[in-house]
């Protein structure tokens, strides 16, 4: 199951048929495993890594750190959930360190976010403070590297 | 102007060579010719070297290499194979494989006496046993026998001069394994024709599905053994030519004579490359492994569907699949697939005589590339 993931998370759109020849499994093993991981949502979902920037999408990115206090019996889930409820946001982490969630907000401009966190963020009533990141530039992300790839130096034919 | 000596002109130049001269005019070429990794070395070694660079280790080393990439060589080899060298007098650091298959040949050849080796096989066995003043005995392998030479082959090929054995497994070009049984069936003849045994065990890590014999590590094969092994393949080291050569002292002794004065020592900054991958690029090179192997199973199942043959190969990053239901030569074939269709591949006839009918594929290319040149090969054997 380990191999049909790790070659389905580099790239999900490889056939059954072609991770089956991969891995030395029949094809409908392949199937059988990935529905089964689709059903227990071993497999979340299947995206693609796009660079928005190259796109010419205008995007924002924010990365909020929130002190928030614990509420008793449900620790952070409750309040993380009235967070991540919102669809401006991105990702929600319960984080160790000086804060307890990092919130990475989307949004067409800066001005946009900021009110997202200055109006529905900072306002919930156990969210102690926020502190937000711009994003400036994606050097990696999710294992891609999003520079240009290093050419292949190699000579054409050796021995 | 004076004459070019004979020896020298006797060895013709390397079948690869033509090949990459013509593939060098053309654009979009799909190469499976390549015989290295398209990994780059990992970043953790580079970094590595960069830093040895920052401290200013620029100095020769001693002619044997530096001690501590001697001793974790002589760690990597007991602890993977259970063959102790001594890093103080058996081990020593070359210039690639290539510098100590050179190396080993001229240590132990008198003018004339033979050195047998199995064929298909990399390009520079035979010209090297030339230059050391030797005769290569070309053993043919086949399909049939997996690419690995026979006992009785082996035997039938034994005269009063030969002096040892070239063994190459996991092989370049065919990716052919041999079996420890196979292997020990030809030591026992060197056993008891007190031949040398030099062993190139480049590949041993990029073995699929099965374990690596190291030659050294079989009856009888401890003292007999040359064994010759380097990071290029591995992890991705091919440009920084380290290698390294662990054999019996009076023979190390030899090689390092000869080292010594012509090489002086491997260049340092490469050496400090090397140390970093053994003592902690392992992990990447497992990774390596899992990607190998899955274009592996891809090309062979792509090769056998559009009928091209293909012997299943258990070790290095090649496939040597047969093109004789085409009718054509190794070279026809390859001239007219890179013409006609753009994709780069290696006449087997380049690894000796028996290659003919062959050709080499190397999957060490991106799995997207494999796909391709599959496309393309398809279409080109439904033109046929």
């Amino acid at each position: 199951m380990r191999e049909i993931l790790k070659i389905l998370e580099s790239d999900s759109r490889l056939s059954p048929e072609e991770i089956a020849t991969m891995t030395g499994k029949t094809e409908d093993e392949v199937r059988r495993v990935i529905e089964e991981c689709e059903r227990k949502g071993i497999i979340r979902r299947y995206k693609t890594s796009i660079d928005w920037e190259k796109a010419g999408e205008q995007q924002v990115f924010a990365f909020i750190d929130v002190k928030v206090s614990p509420e008793r019996g449900v620790g952070f889930d409750d309040i993380a959930e009235r967070i991540y409820r919102y669809p401006e946001v991105h990702s929600v982490y319960l984080v160790s360190g000086t804060h307890d969630l990092r919130v990475v907000v989307s949004g067409t401009n800066m001005k946009e976010v900021a009110f997202f966190v200055a109006e529905k963020l900072a306002t919930i009533d156990r969210v102690h403070g926020t502190s937000t990141h711009f994003l400036l530039k994606t050097y990696k992300e999710d294992g891609v590297i999003f520079e240009a790839p290093e050419p292949d130096r190699r000579l054409a034919v050796a021995p | 102007m004076p004459n070019i000596s004979q020896r020298i002109q006797s060895v013709p130049p390397s079948g690869i060579r033509k090949f990459f001269d013509i593939v060098l005019t053309m654009e979009d070429v799909v190469s499976l010719g390549v015989g290295e990794p398209d990994f780059v070395t990992p970043w953790r070694i580079r970094e590595a070297c960069i830093y040895s660079l920052e401290k200013g280790y620029t100095t020769y080393t001693s002619n044997y290499g530096l001690i501590e990439l001697r001793e974790a060589v002589a760690d990597h080899l007991h602890g993977r194979y259970g063959v102790r060298y001594d890093p103080n007098t058996q081990v020593l650091i070359t210039v690639g494989v290539s510098e100590a298959i050179d190396l080993a040949l001229r240590a132990i050849l008198e003018p004339g006496e033979e050195v047998l080796v199995p064929e298909p096989s990399f390009v520079a066995y035979k010209p090297c046993v030339i230059f050391a003043g030797g005769t290569p005995i070309a053993i043919p392998t086949t399909v049939e026998t997996d690419f690995a030479p026979t006992p009785e082959q082996i035997e039938a090929a034994i005269t009063p001069r030969t002096k040892a054995i070239l063994l190459s497994y996991p092989s370049n070009p065919t990716g052919a394994v041999m079996s420890r049984e196979a292997m020990q069936s030809i030591m026992d003849i060197a056993v008891a024709h007190d031949l040398f045994i030099i062993s190139d065990e480049i590949y041993d890590q990029l073995v699929y599905g099965v374990s690596h014999t190291c030659v050294a590590a079989l009856d009888g094969g401890y003292e007999r053994t040359i064994l010759l092994n380097g990071f290029s393949k591995a992890y991705a080291m091919t440009g920084w030519r380290i290698g390294y050569a662990a054999c019996d002292p009076d023979v190390l002794d030899a090689m390092m004579k000869i080292h010594q004065y012509i090489m002086m020592c491997a260049p340092i900054t490469a050496q400090m490359a090397a140390l970093e991958a053994l003592r902690n690029g392992s992990s990447d090179t497992e990774e390596m492994i899992r990607q190998y192997n899955r274009r592996r199973r891809l090309i062979v199942a792509g090769m056998n569907r559009i009928g091209l043959d293909c012997f299943e190969p258990k070790g290095a990053f090649y496939v040597f699949p047969s093109v004789q239901r085409t009718g054509m030569t190794s070279e026809e074939f390859a001239e007219r697939l890179l013409h006609e269709e753009k994709v780069a591949v290696v006449p087997g006839n380049a690894f000796g005589e028996c290659g003919e009918g062959y050709i080499r594929c190397s999957y060490a290319t991106s799995l997207q590339n494999i796909q391709l040149a599959l496309e393309r090969t398809a279409r080109f054997m439904e033109r046929l």
